[in-house]
């Protein structure tokens, strides 16, 4: 019992990241209605700037907001720059275009900082929370760090007037335009956002999966699995998806003998496909009807 | 997808003259390859075997994506199972390398048939998330326990233990290279002579009406859970037995060989080639073996990022790859000669 309860308890802790990471592919898939592929890349890309600027010295409490700014804007130009040019693009060419981020920033990541893994401390400090209790510090640290983004991003969305206009870009982008919305700029807008909500889960995670320039494909993976099976057009949808991945993968790991310790990838693959064919719109989705 | 004139023609079934310019260039490029071995050096007639094979895998893809209009970031998962099957069979079953060629293809026709029915109910970037998470899921499916007296764990197989090379069959007066590659190349043809017959025939119009527009395909009888199902199982079946190919190739499978870069450098080699344009994975896959070499000249470690940027240009530049590029210039010159 001891062992089952420890093993929700972590896994609601990596939850979090995953619940991170849904998030930011769900920040994507409402401003564009894409997946990001290279979510994971580029959020490994800002934990490496994080990482740099403490071996530069830094304290965590400038590297951080530093971090998670420079992401922002980086999210904000990439879209700009690379994939404003293509908006109107088939479906392929946009998957490519990902496909090709992901490589430009996995080998940039290798050729810079090298293929060595790092390892980071963590911002809340080591050790458990207090004498006996089944959370680390750090792990407290990230389930309160994925409720705060949250709750973050509601109030943005709701009570904002970027927020709301971002909403209206998403849900009908010819009407917001008309109203005087700047459509685009809310897309390149959501990009920033995302990556800098990817960046938030990446400095999270790296503490405890050490830093190398692929640390992130496997987490995107449960990110992904997390947002569809929360809905990808639910934020909080997506928070609870990235909870549940985290708590399945851990116990799947602990009490499936075949899975084991390390082979948890499979998990992910089955729990996106059974999803997808499921209930394709997740727990918590809207059913997007497509007229003809 | 605006590639839907490359078969437009073969469609309307004109009477044609015997000897095209098509054929003449086909003809010129098959005696070539034939006689490339002949005229180069060991590791070069490697390379281009390399080439040949994965020129098959991204045919298969393009079978998929270019005739079909599915997306896959996942084919290197068929070749993964391609591979293993041939490896597994000559390693533990003594089975005839070259029998193990069907069996492969049959399964990975079963296996992507299979995958194909729930990525059914998928539209375009749903279906390229299920085909990810399987690439990125394949390397630790290998390395699965239950399987693991099969495919070796994270060891792999050793296909044709150091001594032993792929017999030359009828006592050919070849090396095992070269006969590797001869054999690549008469399947290379085969399997590219039967995907162009597919697509001219009512199964790939059938595919090619749903690419271009699944509901009046529907309304015309054509039954789209069928084909879509289909061309998934063809195009893994394709890429299946390149993957085969490769285990006879390179003479050894592990899980670390097909992991995510390779579904990667597949789309790379279908982009660069020309979506929907069967001949460009030739092309594409010449682009995939000889550039990462050129690549790593100009900046060590840095090949990945150069793939990437050439990936962004083709995409902005010239959107149907090398086909489309090819076709504006014969068009061109065509114009040319009849306005004179």
């Amino acid at each position: 019992m001891d062992l089952f309860l420890q093993q929700i308890v972590s896994g609601f802790a990596t939850g979090g990241i995953y619940a991170c990471m849904a998030l930011s592919v769900v920040m994507i898939y409402q401003a564009i209605h894409h997946l990001n592929f290279a979510q994971g890349e580029m959020a490994t890309f800002s934990t490496f700037i994080a990482w740099q600027l403490l071996a530069w010295g830094l304290p965590y409490f400038a590297v951080i907001p530093l971090a998670i700014g420079l992401s922002f804007i980086g999210g904000f130009v990439v879209e700009r720059v690379v994939f404003k040019p293509i908006e109107n693009a088939p479906v392929l060419s946009h998957i490519v275009i990902f496909i090709a981020l992901f490589a430009i920033f996995n080998s940039a990541m290798g050729f810079i900082w090298d293929f060595s893994i790092k390892p980071v401390p963590s911002a809340f400090g080591e050790g458990p929370l207090y004498e006996g209790s089944l959370l680390s510090k750090h792990q407290t640290g990230m389930i309160a760090v994925t409720m705060l983004v949250l709750v973050l991003l509601w109030a943005f969305f709701r009570f904002t007037r970027v927020g709301l206009a971002m909403r209206a870009a998403a849900a009908n982008p010819q009407s917001a335009r008309l109203v005087g919305i700047r459509v685009s700029f809310m897309t390149a807008l959501g990009w920033g956002m995302a990556s800098a909500i990817g960046a938030v889960a990446g400095i999270l995670i790296a503490p405890v999966v050490f830093l190398e320039p692929n640390m992130m494909l496997s987490i995107l993976l449960y990110g992904f699995a997390g947002a569809v099976l929360g809905g990808l057009t639910s934020p909080l949808g997506a928070v609870i998806g990235g909870f549940i991945v985290g708590i399945v993968e851990n116990l799947a790991g602990t009490y499936i003998p075949v899975v084991g310790g390390e082979l948890k990838l499979p998990i992910a693959l089955f729990l996106i496909v059974v999803v997808l064919v499921v209930k394709p719109e997740g727990l918590l989705g809207r059913r997007v009807v497509q007229r003809v | 997808m605006a590639t839907s004139e490359t078969y437009a023609a073969g469609a309307a079934a004109a009477p044609k003259p015997f000897i095209t310019a098509e054929r003449v260039v086909y003809l010129l490029l098959f005696v070539g390859l034939v006689a490339l071995p002949f005229f180069s050096k060991g590791f070069f007639v490697f390379q281009v075997t390399k080439l040949l094979i994965y020129a098959i895998a991204i045919l298969g893809l393009n079978l998929l994506t270019g005739i079909n209009g599915q997306f896959s970031l996942g084919h290197g998962a068929f070749y993964a199972v391609g591979a293993y099957t041939t490896a597994i069979m000559v390693e533990m079953m003594g089975v005839n390398y070259m029998l193990t060629l069907p069996v492969a293809g049959l399964i990975c026709f079963v296996f992507g048939f299979l995958f194909g029915l729930p990525a059914l109910r998928l539209d375009g970037i749903y279906l390229a998330l299920a085909t990810f998470a399987l690439a990125i899921a394949m390397p630790q499916l290998l390395k699965l326990s239950p399987i693991e007296h099969l495919t070796g764990g994270v060891q792999g197989v050793i296909v044709f233990s150091e001594t032993f090379d792929p017999d030359v069959p009828f006592g050919l007066p070849f090396d095992p290279g070269t006969w590797t590659y001869l054999f690549t190349l008469f399947v290379g043809v085969f399997l590219f002579w039967l995907a162009r017959n597919i697509v001219a025939s009512r199964t790939g119009r059938a595919m090619m009406a749903i690419r271009d527009n699944p509901i009046a395909a529907r309304s015309m009888g054509v039954n789209v859970a069928l084909y879509k199902t289909l061309a998934f199982g063809l195009s893994a079946l394709f890429t299946g037995i390149a993957g085969a190919l490769s285990a006879i190739a390179v003479k050894f499978v592990a899980p670390d060989s097909f992991t995510f870069a390779l579904s990667i450098v597949l789309l790379v080699g279908l982009v660069v080639g020309g979506v929907g344009w069967l001949p460009g994975a030739l092309i594409g896959a010449t682009f995939i073996v000889f550039v990462p070499n050129f690549a790593e000249e100009i900046s060590k470690g840095l090949s990945g990022a150069f793939f990437g940027f050439f990936l962004i240009l083709v995409i902005y530049l010239a959107p149907q790859g090398a086909g489309g590029l090819l076709r504006a210039g014969v068009g061109r010159v065509k114009r040319l000669l009849a306005s004179r």
